[in-house]
């Protein structure tokens, strides 16, 4: 006997819920899994062009800089507009080729979200090699998660800043919890406003607990030294994830 | 709902199962593509930075 060919409500309503609830399960999945996996991918790779646009930009000899004049000092280039990628951020400990794009500061709709980008400078904030705060944002989840291994990094962990000029390395010190109005860790230096600084720190920030808004883990790296683009990649950054010691 | 679109379908059973395989990518595509995007923003934003 073949079922009636009119539709019950009762029954497209059943329907409709069933399709609810698959829908959200998918959305779950792509929340959670999928679409950091799709686009860290996508940002690892605009990342490794852009690594290729920065060494071919120096080639044509755009480096933004002025070469300082005690050849010790890094170079300290000047802030691009908004939204501009202007360099790119290595840290072996995320993996082995973990590379993201940094843009100029850190909205969400066009940096942090971006399947280009993903890591925004705080544009308040000073730029690689100078002294200061050279302060970063990226997600933890979501959208690429580029900093969701920030928990993983450990005393001497090396974190370059790769630009047009060179690269800038910093040795990562320690982790911070604060609440999501702790501003004071962009000062030039963190968490100690109005004192006038004297290093260079690299401070990177991203939200905690995983999934969560409630705090943000900070962290703090110092820097070591710097590659001028001249004399090419560190060796370090070949794949040695453990620092020294 | 689905009895009733899979009556509305046109030619033999083979026919009718590509059309809902194509009709079941478009809807997974427009999620992903937009409105799975637009949910997590609006129902889970994820701030990352300080001071927002």
């Amino acid at each position: 006997m073949r079922p009636p060919a009119r539709l019950s409500v009762t029954g497209v309503l059943g329907e409709l819920l069933i399709t609810a609830g698959v829908v959200v399960m998918l959305f779950l999945g792509w929340y959670v899994w999928l679409n950091d996996v799709v686009t860290g991918g996508e940002q690892q790779q605009a990342a490794e062009v852009v690594q290729q646009e920065l060494q071919d930009q120096y080639d044509r000899g755009e480096a933004l800089a002025e070469r300082p004049t005690d050849p010790g000092e890094p170079v300290v280039s000047i802030a691009p507009p908004a939204g501009q990628v202007f360099g790119a951020l290595i840290v072996p400990r995320f993996g082995e080729n973990y590379v993201r794009s940094i843009a100029t500061g850190v909205d969400v709709e066009t940096v942090l979200n971006s399947r280009r980008i993903g890591i925004g400078h705080y544009s308040e904030t000073q730029m690689p090699g100078e002294i200061g705060n050279f302060a970063i944002a990226a997600h933890r989840n979501t959208w690429g998660g580029a900093f969701s291994d920030l928990d993983k990094l450990r005393l001497g962990d090396r974190i370059y800043v790769e630009t047009v000029d060179g690269w800038y390395e910093y040795s990562f010190r320690g982790l911070e919890y604060v609440w999501p109005t702790g501003v004071d860790v962009l000062e030039p230096v963190p968490a100690a406003p109005g004192v006038a600084p004297t290093d260079r720190v690299l401070t990177m920030t991203t939200c905690n607990p995983r999934f969560s808004t409630a705090e943000r883990i900070i962290a703090y790296a110092v820097y070591e030294t710097w590659y001028p683009r001249a004399g090419g990649l560190p060796s370090e950054i070949s794949g040695v994830v453990e620092a020294r010691g | 709902m689905y009895a009733a679109l899979w009556r509305v379908l046109p030619g033999p059973v083979w026919v009718r199962i590509l059309i809902l395989i194509v009709l079941v990518a478009v809807v997974l595509v427009a999620l992903v593509q937009w409105v799975f995007p637009w949910a997590a923003d609006t129902l889970l934003p994820q701030e990352s930075t300080v001071g927002g």
